[in-house]
């Protein structure tokens, strides 16, 4: 710990952090959504669409729920209507589609089905699973026979809509020195209550996260990885509607990190709070299984609150993710808490206050892998001025020893990146993180200094914050806009009618599984203690 | 300094009319000698003389990224130029709460949102926020303005039905995602609607964003656009002069100036 905090002060933090996370926990043990369910059958191996282009997964959750039966899980109409049947799950979701199998007749069957009707599934659960842990198996090896990077790792973005031009433009970044790819998605994907299918050419700021689109990417990845010799990361935004969904389709097409915040969608997308307190946790249990590293999205506060004046409300944050991702089973290698350097490049002695909040993050999360990210708010079309603001922030970046860089564009404000804006992008990181390699391990921080004080200052201003919280809930807190000036309340936003109780049946064979096999406390579900 | 002929200005490096451009961009193509003289060509076919490769990157696979410099031999006539610009006396924070409650006398009800798919509410959040952006505060802390900020991802039909539900004076859009000019289309089709619901005329329509110019906005059937560098009080100076023009437009012998 380089900033001689109080010890004491960071306990208190982490215990409120952690009954808030509880609070959070007793209303996700107690309900499903569409996504989860979905998720469920994705992971039991159906995809495709139906005639209209509808996802088969959404067309077999909507006929039960619509009917009012996702109490019990999609899980258990499957199981019936397999054992039945004798048809696969894919072959079931195919005879819904079409109309010829209506899986809620089995709805008035007695409550509960028999073991023997759940084990008809029992193979096509563990051959997913087995099919995540072969990809873990994957990347570690690759890890282990080329160069798997040293941090701050590079990360770069990818966005052009066409999957396939996408690939070309990773490729480039990749040789150019970029250890991480990111690809945007469209605009509002997010917002979409399905995933789209298949290989996509056409999107809006970004390329639609489809299986087929991350397959192809991942293709390219390994082929770029073996040719440079080293293993270039992929990530893509497990958020939105559609969170455990994706982390599914994740997880199946070995994706390494993965964008998945417990809050970000409520606040800056205005999904439902109990629908994305549920989604967030059974993502990241998948997450956790795949072993990827989620990014959490503190950063995104400080895009509309102000910096320096909202600083605490990003370490809150990551108290709060920290939380409630060792609930869902994450280690905190795998927790990427966000934060970033957005403060108000004309403030004097911005720089030493950019430094005490990424040191504070690295002193209070140690084995976190932290994700920075870059200057955006003051970027303004000055492109000279905007690569010196960049060569600041990875200076920042690589003497308070970030994990993931998530590099700035010079012409951020104006495009999304041209091939050459991720290039000098890259080469402006590679000299300072070279230049400066050992600057922090050389650095004292004085005491009373005005690194040091402000770092204090943020801690404590944190820790007021979480009692706070923690005294309201996290729910009617969030409804005070204390989270980058934005109010919600636990039944607005969207998606709130995807959100089902779970009856004293319901049976979700995959968080069972992941829960048992990554020892998750069964003390985590209220109904069973 | 020799006098500037401002019927044929050109660019300015070190010494006047020397034409000096300094240009950055990639080609498809293999990095060599072949790709050096390519980027050469290029640059003199666009009218640049002198062209000169200073700096050549092989950015993996077939790019290669170039900075090149040229001089450029046109010109441009300034004293001939016409450029639609948005016609406001530039007032501070304070004079302008003090037109309207003078001139007015009730207060501005402004409705903002990013619409559309758009989720970039960095410049609508910077325009009405409270809080503001640069030093000065946002229209929400005008007291002489009623601010609604209905953020990200609103549909152009919550947006019109907002403003006729409040009874709105102006009405905002922020525009930042202008890929395959998504953008354009969506600001017309608000045109459209509120020309559906026979209110186009009763309120000021702004558009703002990074790519947005008061020439484009205009074009678009908008009343004013604001682009990059704009502050609150920009956008608030304006709404409100309009805000006085229209009303002694409407009612220009109701005496109400007193």
């Amino acid at each position: 710990m380089k900033l001689d905090l109080d010890i004491s002060k960071i306990h208190k933090c982490r215990e409120c952090a952690n009954d808030i996370a509880d609070q959070v926990m007793e209303h996700v043990q107690r309900v499903t959504t569409t996504t989860i369910e979905r998720t469920v059958l994705r992971l039991l191996g159906v995809d495709g669409v139906n005639h209209a282009g509808v996802p088969l997964p959404n067309v077999v959750v909507d006929s039960v729920h619509r009917a009012g039966h996702l109490e019990d899980g999609i899980a258990t109409y499957m199981a019936r209507a397999v054992a039945s049947t004798g048809l696969s799950p894919q072959q079931v979701a195919e005879k819904v589609a079409c109309g010829e199998l209506d899986l809620t007749l089995t709805a008035s069957a007695p409550a509960g089905i028999g073991g023997c009707e759940r084990s008809v599934l029992s193979s096509a659960v563990s051959a997913s699973l087995d099919r995540i842990l072969a990809n873990v198996a994957t990347r570690r090896e690759y890890l282990s026979r080329l160069d798997p990077g040293t941090e701050p790792l590079i990360y770069v973005i990818v966005a052009t809509g066409n999957i396939y031009e996408d690939v070309e433009q990773a490729q480039s970044a990749a040789k150019a020195g970029a250890d991480i790819i990111a690809v945007i998605r469209s605009t509002a994907q997010s917002l979409l209550d399905y995933v789209p299918y298949g290989a996509t050419t056409e999107g809006f700021g970004g390329t639609f996260a489809t299986q087929e689109n991350f397959r192809i990417m991942r293709r390219g990845l390994d082929s770029v990885s073996v040719e440079t010799g080293r293993y270039i990361r992929l990530v893509n935004y497990c958020s939105g509607l559609c969170m455990p969904e994706i982390a599914a389709m994740g997880a199946l097409e070995r994706l390494d990190m993965m964008l998945n915040d417990s809050m970000y969608g409520i606040l800056f997308r205005d999904i439902n709070m109990k629908r994305t307190f549920a989604d967030q946790h059974f993502s990241r249990m998948i997450n956790a299984y795949a072993g990827i590293t989620i990014n959490t999205g503190e950063d995104n506060y400080l895009t509309t609150a102000d910096a320096y004046d909202e600083a605490h409300t990003v370490l809150a944050s990551q108290f709060i993710n920290e939380a409630l991702a060792h609930r869902s089973g994450l280690p905190d290698s795998q927790i990427g808490l966000g934060h970033a350097f957005e403060i108000n490049p004309e403030l004097k002695d911005g720089f030493l206050y950019e430094v005490a909040q990424a040191q504070l993050a690295r002193d209070i999360f140690p084995d976190a892998p932290l994700k920075y990210m870059p200057p955006t708010k003051y970027m303004t079309g000055d492109i000279f001025r905007g690569y010196l603001l960049n060569g600041m922030f990875n200076l920042a970046g690589v003497m308070t020893g970030q994990s993931i860089q998530l590099l700035g564009m010079l012409t951020e404000a104006i495009h999304t990146p041209h091939i050459h804006d991720r290039y000098l992008a890259t080469k402006n990181a590679k000299h300072v993180f070279n230049n400066a390699r050992h600057l922090g391990d050389d650095i004292l921080y004085t005491r009373g200094g005005i690194i040091q004080t402000r770092a204090e200052q943020v801690l404590d201003d944190t820790a007021r914050m979480l009692q706070h919280v923690r005294d309201r809930g996290l729910m009617n807190a969030m409804g005070e806009g204390i989270f980058a000036g934005i109010a919600r309340t636990p039944d607005g936003g969207r998606g709130l009618d995807g959100v089902a109780a779970k009856s004293a049946d319901y049976w979700n064979p995959f968080e069972e599984a992941i829960a048992s096999r990554l020892a998750l406390a069964a003390s985590n579900d209220p109904r069973r203690r | 300094m020799p006098q500037v002929d401002l019927k044929s200005v050109r660019p300015y490096g070190d010494t006047l009319d020397d034409g000096k451009v300094q240009l950055g961009f990639t080609l498809p193509i293999r990095y060599g000698p072949e790709a050096k003289e390519a980027a050469r060509q290029l640059v003199m076919k666009m009218g640049f003389e002198g062209a000169d490769v200073v700096s050549a990157h092989d950015l993996g696979g077939h790019f290669t990224y170039f900075v090149v410099y040229g001089k450029c031999v046109h010109s441009v006539d300034v004293t001939s130029l016409r450029v639609p610009k948005v016609e406001v006396e530039q007032m501070d924070f304070f004079k302008i709460n003090d037109l309207v409650r003078d001139k007015l006398g009730r207060k501005i009800t402004v409705v903002a949102a990013c619409t559309g798919s758009d989720a970039h509410t960095v410049g609508i959040d910077a325009i009405i926020n409270m809080k503001g952006y640069a030093g000065e505060y946002g229209l929400e802390r005008y007291p002489w303005f009623r601010a609604h900020n209905l953020g990200a991802q609103v549909p152009n039909e919550t947006l019109v039905a907002k403003a006729i539900d409040t009874d709105a004076d102006a009405i905002l859009v922020s525009q930042v995602v202008t890929q395959r000019n998504v953008h354009i289309a969506n600001m017309t089709r608000l045109v459209d609607l509120l020309e559906a619901e026979g209110i186009r005329d009763d309120v000021i329509l702004v558009a703002g964003g990074p790519r947005i110019s008061h020439e484009l906005a205009l074009e678009l059937g908008y009343d004013a656009g604001f682009g990059p560098g704009t502050l609150p009080s920009h956008v608030a100076a304006y709404i409100a002069q309009e805000m006085v023009r229209k009303e002694h437009r409407t009612s220009p012998d109701l005496g109400k100036e007193r």
